[in-house]
């Protein structure tokens, strides 16, 4: 049983990490970075081929995950694999224990570093849930019998500071129907927006884990500002990521986390900390944030 | 020339269902040209409408509906006609419905699919393309096509990467999810986006030898 699953189905507060498998096969930072979240969150996201960059697969570090009895959110999306690789991958992944997993639609090619590549998206965030959905009741995509059928708790994702957010509430309700158990968001800057957001979805009745990335650096807020897709970094946290000095940009980096943990945590169900590669700040944000 | 088929009457009914009263558009290029159209199928059609209770409230024929200056003059000269139907049925290729789509405010749904033509691109003076998927859902979406305007071709709504209107590939591309939001929700049709589209059968793009082998094939193959 998925402990997330479990923990959020009893209504206790939620927080998940993230690992980004590295480009190449030296594990070694990647071995740290998850013992630095061993024991601080509830599971830990894998990401899959992230921002279209070839890199190591996000299914066998799950299942990595699984061995090392930390538990994955395996994180799925459908740029790079037809239905019947999906399909497949998700058997696999029920087969080695992987329980959580992440539907998303993925960044288009044209982003990432191999610009050339054909995207596949034969299916989408929403028609992959109902692929999980479908796996869980046995049958596969086609209607044919699983001999023996898997066991998922599936999530998604959504974007609060989408504008217009409309389009954004009538896709949850699709993914929600569609099989999403729980919902973790795009970064969040702002409690506002994360409140707007909840206003609109509580309705649907599906836990929502408010999505946090660590600023690195001033620079870095506003590149996303500029060219990563709804994410808005205010100018204040900006100017107090420029105020310090690099050697204290990680602390302050937490501290910010912490704070901004501390405002949201009352208006949902749980925390989903990126920390890209920072993960030895996860106690220092978690105390900022009064979750210690 | 374009390669189109009927769609099924259960399927045409399906999309129209509310609409009572129907205003048929036919287009007389490619269609007539593949026996999917042309003022008789248009007839049979209207026949085919009334006999399932709707309401036939007039039918236009235009050369090339993918010439939306042309369907903007021709429509407009039947704008009383048009004012009494709740829908139009539009009876060319994926960019003919398109095309009527833009240029008159009422929904606008297909009845022909648009096949493969084998590469052949048909006649493009506008902005609206087809990507001759074989299985049209111009009905649910405005009458704008995902497939061609979405740069993942998504049939289930806009990705994350829609931001401010814009699409995440390029800054000044516009989110194809974004214009058919918009269009449904001053057509008052936001509903339509909660219908899941489940996985599209890819054999539709394809062209099978069978129809390969037709005479009408065969001709198109020497043009």
């Amino acid at each position: 049983m998925s402990r997330l699953q479990d923990m959020l189905e009893a209504g206790e507060f939620v927080v998940t990490g993230e690992i980004g498998p590295p480009k190449g096969i030296d594990t070694h930072e990647m071995a740290e970075e998850i013992e630095h979240l061993r024991g601080k969150v509830a599971a830990i996201n894998v990401t899959d081929i992230q921002s279209s960059v070839m890199r190591l697969g996000s299914l066998i570090v799950s299942e990595h995950l699984v061995r090392e009895g930390l538990e994955p959110v395996y994180q799925m999306v459908c740029r790079d694999r037809n239905r019947l690789a999906l399909q497949s991958d998700l058997l696999s992944a029920a087969w080695v224990g992987v329980e959580n997993v992440l539907a998303l639609t993925g960044d288009h090619q044209y982003l990432g570093d191999h610009p050339d590549a054909k995207g596949v998206f034969d299916l989408d965030s929403v028609s992959l849930l109902h692929t999980i959905t479908t796996l869980m009741g046995g049958k596969d995509l086609a209607g044919n019998d699983l001999e023996g059928a898997p066991k998922f708790f599936p999530g998604a994702v959504v974007t609060p500071c989408a504008e217009p957010l409309e389009p954004q509430i009538i896709k949850f309700e699709k993914k929600a129907e569609a099989g999403a158990r729980y919902f973790q968001t795009q970064a969040v800057y702002d409690a506002r927006h994360l409140e707007n957001l909840m206003k609109q979805v509580e309705k649907f009745n599906v836990p929502v884990l408010a999505g946090i990335v660590l600023l690195k650096n001033a620079a870095m807020a506003r590149y996303m500002n500029s060219y990563v897709a709804g994410v808005f970094v205010p100018d204040d946290l900006i100017a107090e990521m420029a105020s310090v000095k690099r050697k204290d940009a990680k602390k302050k980096s937490a501290e910010i986390a912490g704070k901004l943990i501390k405002q949201m945590k009352d208006l949902c169900q749980g925390i989903h900390l990126m920390p890209l590669g920072w993960t030895d700040t996860i106690d220092d944000v978690l105390g900022h944030a009064g979750l210690a | 020339m374009l390669v189109t088929k009927e769609k099924p009457i259960s399927e045409i009914v399906a999309a129209l269902e509310g609409a009572d009263r129907i205003f048929i558009v036919g287009c007389a290029g490619c269609p007539e040209g593949w026996d999917s159209g042309g003022p008789e199928k248009v007839a049979a059609l209207a026949d085919k409408l009334a006999a399932k209770d709707k309401q036939v409230v007039g039918t236009a024929m235009i050369d090339f509906l993918c010439n939306k200056a042309l369907v903007g003059l021709r429509l407009g000269r039947l704008v009383d006609t048009l004012k009494q139907a709740d829908a139009l049925l539009v009876v060319s290729c994926g960019v003919g419905v398109q095309a009527t789509a833009a240029m008159v405010d009422l929904p606008c749904h297909p009845a022909l699919n648009t096949l493969s033509s084998a590469g052949f691109q048909g006649l493009w003076p506008s902005a609206e393309r087809c990507q001759q998927c074989g299985d049209c859902v111009l009905s649910l979406t405005g009458g704008i096509c995902p497939v061609t305007t979405c740069a993942k071709s998504l049939l289930n709504g806009a990705c994350g990467g829609s931001h401010n209107k814009l699409c995440e590939v390029e800054p000044d591309r516009p989110c194809g999810w974004y214009l058919i939001y918009e269009r449904l929700k001053a057509q008052g049709r936001l509903d339509n986006l909660k219908k899941l589209i489940v996985p599209r059968d890819h054999r539709k793009f394809d062209i099978m030898q069978k129809e390969r082998g037709t005479i009408r094939w065969a001709l198109e193959a020497e043009d």
